[in-house]
């Protein structure tokens, strides 16, 4: 078995351990290429049946619009029960991210998705996340307890030794589970070549309407975005290391066009990816604080 | 390129653990560059005065990086042109013993630091311990901080002697010891020459190069089953990872506990039909013939696996509430959860010396080896013959708090408890265990029955303080019923009268009607679990 099989078979183990001894679990589905990668993954772990949950998309109302025309033709084509869950009282107040930064965040991410996993009871929700992805994740268990506010507690988590993961829990408290905890960028985007999985165009170089904006290139996805007095819309040959709302997320002038170009682009990379996306440099420890405030 | 490395790094507070594998990032050029940036940043506010602090890297917790300790176990992935590696950085408090266990479980390889001003401490050796205990083969000692002793080789070589000394006391086979600094860099990626006595590899080449294979495959094929899959009336298959050896289509396997045969009809590996698959693969397999399998048992071909109710195991115990013995836990073991009770305490074992001590109460991060007797019979083996049937955690029913993890040492078939025999057979029960509940642990205490053979025509000790049983009985067996009747053992046969019908555990079955023994079969699988009373 090669190295990406190794890691192909944890997360399957992980996958059909938590159908078997989890009540009710979901997949959080994000669109993007883990996203992608674990959908792969869980329809290979149950088949011939079906993954035996949900998705379950956290939409912001942000998200760029090919991602939500991506997330719209993988349910149909899959056959998937997805469910999508947005803040909209939130959003009814104008809640956006260019007024109200840390509390946008707050509010249509955080809060939102804890109110999806209360509404619908889950008791266990599979994450995406990967532990080479910034340090507070390089700590985080495989099966990770969450207590009845969903937050995670760094300094008490439950020793998971081997595959035997503690799955019992009281009412109202959760376990987020990260099947591809272990794997890398460099994992996913080989995978992803080796198993010819679709995932959103813009992690393709295209010429896009862009604004260059406080060192990052945001797009210019629709017209909610203002240009502020000194910017300009330009058309620049960019692309996505990783996606989430647009006016958040930063491009890269880039020519790679190809899943091989992209690859090889990804490897030669002076900056690892969480880099582009702004929150996470909002103050060290950030994604922790979110977490343990009930983010993934 | 060598196949990935999985190791930990471990020992004492302060010896250096996250500054050793921040140095080995920082030289090897691993680090991107935003990572430098954030490194050099915040060194600036940290606890070296400017200097690159390059614990920094792992310890990624805020009250980590508050307390300057690394509480958790943080995990590394980097790739050299020889080599991909995991590392996990572990806790050196001995508080967070556990958490440098839930490492050491992972890891193929231990990266120990001694301190060379120091030498070998007690959380060496209990680190040492604990990473043969889980299983780990591989050995480096890291004698850390040279430059702080001169790089002087008599005082290495002492320490070297007391490391040749704990590795023979542990049995431990493949040990490499290494001078080195690391916040200096000598001997880290590059040999230093200032260290010119000593001869082997610095500890990054070494790590590129050295053989992780396996001593010893394990006998035969075995499969824990995760779940059965059944998308349809027409489809039932068992799906598991391979743990050993390897399965085709038209291979006989016999499923345990029940012990039934079968033939395997097809493969599926990974979702895609296969004639064949191996070891590590994650597999669903049909069986020509309908067999009593669901989650928790075990497909085997040729592997010697038995089945057994009660084991002894080596724990580490790991909750802030001790141990209970005749206290039931949740026991996870292979794919299976089951309630399960520590008899008794053999010994445990001093982590400093390896001294066996007689102990009536096994404490937070104590060793102890332990009897421990399970609610059902089930497939399980010793750790060093069929891993992953020899790993276990108990989980505390009122908590869930994963209390211990430990690995069979030895699997009991020998009959305990109430032994009931007619000449012709011979048949143990968990009759006349006493219960009692515990006010000050909020528990319900079991003790078990000791062993003793009744006869036919033996009476029986129905009535005590902790229970009582009726004059008359049967109790539900797997092919007939086992007969009480005024208070003595008369034998087994089929169930002829209407009395109590009682499970191998004691507990009342439903209803007590002639009514076929197919009901009762049933009722018995899904009772079994004792909270239920």
């Amino acid at each position: 078995m090669t190295h990406l099989d190794e890691l192909e078979a944890e997360a399957i183990y992980i996958f059909r351990e938590v159908a078997a001894e989890c009540e009710r679990p979901v997949m959080l589905y994000s669109i993007g290429k883990d996203s992608s990668v674990m959908l792969h993954l869980a329809l290979r772990a149950f088949f011939p049946e079906k993954p035996p949950f949900p998705l379950l998309h956290i939409d912001t109302g942000w998200k760029f619009r090919d991602m939500i025309e991506f997330r719209d033709r993988k349910a149909a084509e899959l056959g998937l029960n997805m469910l999508v869950y947005k803040n909209e009282e939130a959003a009814a107040r104008g809640i956006n991210p260019f007024d109200h930064g840390a509390a946008y965040t707050d509010l249509m991410k955080t809060q939102a998705l804890r109110d999806a996993l209360t509404k619908h009871n889950f008791t266990a929700a599979f994450g995406g996340g990967r532990r080479d992805e910034e340090k507070s994740r390089a700590k985080e268990r495989v099966f990770s307890f969450r207590n009845e506010n969903h937050a995670w507690e760094p300094k008490n988590q439950r020793p998971e030794m081997w595959k035997l993961y503690n799955t019992i829990i009281n009412k109202g408290e959760s376990i987020r589970v990260f099947p591809i905890s272990n794997w890398t960028e460099h994992d996913i985007w080989q995978y992803v070549r080796r198993e010819g999985i679709d995932i959103v165009p813009l992690y393709f170089a295209r010429e896009r309407p862009v604004v260059r904006r406080d060192g990052n290139i945001i797009m210019l996805d629709d017209e909610r975005i203002k240009l502020r007095p000194g910017e300009s819309a330009e058309r620049l040959r960019v692309r996505f290391r990783t996606l989430g709302c647009y006016p958040l997320t930063g491009g890269y002038e880039s020519d790679a066009d190809t899943l091989d170009a992209v690859i090889e682009e990804t490897l030669a990379a002076a900056t690892s990816e969480r880099t582009s996306r702004v929150i996470d440099n909002e103050a060290a420890g950030s994604m922790e604080r979110r977490k343990r405030e009930g983010y993934f | 390129m060598n196949g990935l490395l999985k190791f930990i790094t471990c020992g004492s507070v302060d010896d250096g653990k996250s500054t050793l594998i921040g140095h080995i990032l920082y030289d090897a050029k691993l680090l991107y560059a935003d990572q430098e940036q954030a490194l050099i940043l915040d060194s600036q506010v940290g606890s070296r005065g400017g200097k690159i602090d390059y614990s920094l890297l792992l310890d990624g917790l805020m009250a980590e990086r508050e307390q300057g300790i690394t509480i958790d176990v943080a995990y590394r992935y980097f790739t050299t042109s020889a080599r991909g590696f995991i590392v996990a950085d572990t806790p050196g408090h001995e508080e967070y013993t556990r958490n440098m266990a839930v490492g050491a479980s992972f890891a193929d390889l231990a990266v120990i630091l001694v301190d060379a001003s120091r030498g070998v401490l007690a959380q060496t050796r209990r680190h040492a311990r604990i990473c043969a205990l889980m299983g780990i083969r591989r050995f480096v000692f890291a004698v850390n901080k040279m430059d702080l002793i001169g790089f002087d080789k008599a005082a290495f070589d002492a320490i070297e002697l007391d490391i040749t000394r704990l590795s023979a006391e542990l049995g431990l086979r493949h040990v490499t010891v290494i001078p080195l600094s690391a916040t200096e860099g000598d001997n880290v990626t590059k040999q230093s020459d200032r260290i010119p006595w000593h001869k082997g590899p610095a500890l990054l080449p070494f790590l590129e190069t050295t053989d992780i294979s396996p001593d010893a495959p394990e006998q035969g094929f075995y499969m824990p089953v995760q779940r059965v899959c059944r998308p349809d009336s027409t489809f039932r298959g068992f799906q598991g990872q391979i743990e050993s050896g390897n399965i085709r289509v038209g291979d006989a396997i016999t499923a345990l506990p029940s012990g039934e045969g079968a033939i395997v009809k097809s493969v599926i590996i990974a979702g895609r039909e296969a004639e064949a698959a191996e070891k590590g693969q994650p597999v669903t397999l049909r069986l020509d013939r309908e067999v009593d399998v669901s989650r928790g048992c075990v497909l085997e071909k040729d592997s010697g696996i038995r089945v057994a109710k009660s084991f002894s195991a080596s724990l580490l115990w790991m909750d802030d509430a001790p141990l209970v013995t005749g206290g039931e836990y949740w026991l996870k073991i292979g794919s299976k959860l089951l309630p399960a009770t520590v008899t008794a305490i053999r010994h445990k074992v001093d982590v400093n010396t390896g001294e066996h001590v007689t102990a009536s109460a096994l404490l937070k991060n104590e060793i102890a080896l332990c009897d421990v007797t399970m609610a059902r019979a089930a497939a399980i083996d010793a750790f060093g013959a069929h891993k992953t049937l020899g790993e276990l955690i108990l989980i505390d029913r009122v908590s869930h708090a994963t209390s211990a993890c430990g690995v069979v040492e030895g699997v009991d078939t020998e009959k305990s408890g109430a032994v009931f025999d007619d000449g012709t057979r011979q048949v143990a029960l968990e009759l006349f265990d006493i219960f009692y509940y515990r006010p000050d642990l909020h528990t319900i205490v079991r003790k078990s029955h000791e062993r003793i053979v009744y006869r036919v025509g033996d009476d029986l000790p129905l009535v005590c303080a902790g229970y009582s049983y009726p004059e008359n009985f049967d109790v539900k067996l797997d092919d007939a019923v086992l007969k009480v009747r005024r208070g003595k053992f008369t034998g087994f046969g089929p169930r002829e009268e209407e009395v109590d019908l009682l499970n191998e555990r004691g507990f009342g079955l439903n209803g007590n009607t002639l009514e076929p023994y197919e009901k009762y079969r049933s009722i018995a699988f899904e009772d079994g679990d004792f909270y239920e009373i």
